[in-house]
């Protein structure tokens, strides 16, 4: 197609905030492409791992769509989309089927994708999101099921095409146009995701794709009911990437109908590059995709006590067990959010609360687990599933600081040795001689052995200057490598001074 | 019914075929008359019978989500018009996506 390519810059003064001709509002539904975590293709038993193959060694006649093949559908991409379904609140029609929309292009095989077009099997559902300015219900239209295409790879005067992905199972989550805002939208799309990955159904990776967004984006003077013409942004590939394209395509349409001309309904691409989006073609009479039920597919009919049986296997989801940690174990809402996101992060922090019960409130281990364990997560780029530190090995290492065998700075140092060896905490302590000294006489010593070093800041002290006291701490610690006990040590250092004086 | 030329070159557009001004009339007159026997068809009394997209009466045919081996990329490419590596070549596709 030899679409112009226009790039709207905007000036500056322009910008959002400034003061239009008249207040709109902005109008915005959200479609999302989530790939299901299976195996095996959609319609076939190639493998479903294309990003790490060579090209074209996960593909047979079915997804190469071979002249008389005949495609059956993948049980778990069925139950995935109803597990989501269902944790989106739908309904699950008792009758679905699928259907052919047909259109030429390379990266489809058959000249059509298997779809669902009228009777997907979800519908009606609904997300709470939060928002700026507050909480907010997103309806969901539906969830439906169906293939991805092929790989595209454009190399200047040819295209080369990889089927691994063909055939691939799609989940689509369409919502209503129920938002209003690039930051709700993306709100959403985080809210979503959330759930996709605690459900283990999509990875969340919007970078390498497996999740894709789009939002149709319309505007219409404040106050008024009916929907102005809307624009389809695609190539939404990071919630940056969504927050900016939608902010950029609503000022695009404001300026448009400030200046008395109309939005046309056309599909526009982010351009991640020049931070604007660009017009990839024009939807007049483009979308004739002729759906027909596909024959080759028998229909599905979920019986209720299946679609019981789903549901019960729904796992706690992100919002509902933010509110039980926050309820359970008295956790500020802002950690309880953080630690509950990720199922595998909220999993190891109860695992480790229920290990340490016996010495260390949640609060403490919450505070580890967002501080410590957090950072050295962080600094390794390492999952929690694949952290050394086991939830109980955690725990004894609590149970430690708690009987005041070691003290909080070692504390760290052992948390980071545990990290890097996967040794507990009582091996890596002994081996690296980190118990905490304790024992007065010794801690005197060293105390004596500062203060006869130090002349000067002993004679501040004993002219009143109390601030010095921190610095003896500070030594004895450097000389004890963090080892001391600084409970004994102040008091200690205090009479030691005090001794000075009297002299 | 009468197919428009307009309406045959639609449709052909659609199927990215590319077709003479002669078959652009012979087409016309045949899906003309496959529309007229549909048309027939039509007159039958169906008000009692469910709308019907299937005739054998399968429900639920899944299989487990198991991979199977595929076909080699030798295999695959044998009958490629033209392939750079493993990857099929075509003529270069832009915008759309």
């Amino acid at each position: 197609m030899n679409a112009p390519r226009l790039c709207y810059t905007t000036p500056q003064y322009l910008c959002r905030g400034t003061r239009s001709a008249m207040d709109y509002e902005a109008v915005i539904g959200m479609e999302v492409h989530a790939q299901i975590r299976t195996e095996s293709k959609m319609f076939c038993g190639c493998s479903a791992d294309y990003a790490s193959a060579t090209p074209n060694s996960h593909v047979c006649p079915v997804c190469m769509a071979l002249p008389g093949v005949l495609p059956v559908i993948n049980q778990r991409a069925v139950e995935a989309t109803v597990l989501t379904g269902l944790a989106l609140g739908c309904d699950i029609p008792e009758f679905a089927k699928f259907d052919r929309k047909n259109y030429p292009y390379p990266d489809l095989p058959k000249g059509y994708q298997i779809s669902q077009y009228d009777l997907p099997l979800c519908i009606r559902g609904h997300l709470d999101i939060d928002t700026e300015a507050g909480q907010q219900t997103v309806r969901i239209r539906r969830v439906h099921l169906e293939e991805d295409t092929a790989k595209l790879v454009h190399a200047g005067d040819s295209s080369l095409i990889d089927y691994n992905r063909a055939g691939v199972p799609l989940m689509e989550i369409v919502t209503e146009a129920d938002l209003h805002s690039a930051e709700a939208a993306s709100a959403y799309l985080v809210t979503l995701r959330t759930i996709l990955r605690y459900l283990g159904v999509n990875n969340g990776n919007m970078e390498e794709g497996a999740l894709r967004c789009e939002a149709n984006v319309s505007l219409r003077p404040l106050g008024t009911e009916s929907f102005g013409t809307k624009v389809e942004v695609k190539n939404l590939n990071s919630f940056r990437a969504v927050r900016q394209a939608i902010d950029y395509e609503i000022d695009r349409q404001r300026r448009l109908l400030d200046a008395g001309q109309s939005v046309t309904q056309v599909t526009m691409g982010w351009d991640d590059v020049r931070g604007c989006t660009v017009f990839q073609r024009s939807k007049e009479g483009a979308e004739d995709y002729r759906y027909f039920p596909e024959p080759d597919l028998p229909p599905l009919t979920p019986s209720r006590a299946w679609v019981a049986e789903m549901r019960a296997t729904l796992p706690e989801l992100p919002a509902a067990r933010a509110a039980r940690f926050v309820e359970q174990y008295g956790l500020r809402e802002h950690d309880a959010r953080l630690l509950a996101e990720e199922r595998a992060i909220a999993e190891y922090f109860e695992a480790t609360v229920a290990a340490a019960r016996a010495h260390t409130e949640p609060r403490g281990v919450a505070n580890w687990l967002l501080g410590e364990l957090f950072r050295l997560l962080r600094e390794h780029a390492c999952d929690i599933d694949q952290c050394r530190v086991s939830p109980e090995g955690l725990a004894d290492l609590l149970g430690l600081i708690h009987q005041g065998a070691i003290n909080a700075t070692v504390s760290k140092q052992v948390l980071e040795e545990m990290f890097t060896s996967g040794d507990a905490a009582d091996v890596v302590v002994r081996r690296e001689g980190l118990t905490q000294l304790n024992d007065h006489a010794e801690l005197a010593r060293v105390i004596d052995r500062v203060l006869v070093s130090n002349p000067k800041p002993v004679q501040q002290y004993l002219d009143g200057k109390q601030s010095v006291l921190a610095f003896f701490v500070g030594q004895v610690m450097r000389e004890t490598r963090g080892q001391a006990n600084p409970n004994i040590v102040g008091p200690l250092l205090k009479d030691r001074l005090e001794k000075q004086r009297n002299r | 019914m009468q197919l428009s030329h307009e309406q045959v070159r639609h449709i052909a557009e659609l199927a990215k075929l590319a077709l003479t001004d002669d078959e652009v009339e012979r087409f016309a007159q045949q899906l003309s008359d496959v529309l007229a026997w549909a048309e027939e068809l039509k007159r039958l009394d169906t008000d009692s019978i469910p709308p019907t997209a299937q005739v054998f009466d399968l429900r639920n045919v899944t299989r487990p989500d198991v991979v199977r081996p595929s076909l080699t990329a030798e295999e695959v490419l044998a009958n490629a018009p033209q392939r750079d590596g493993d990857y099929f070549r075509v003529k270069p596709i832009l915008d759309q996506s």
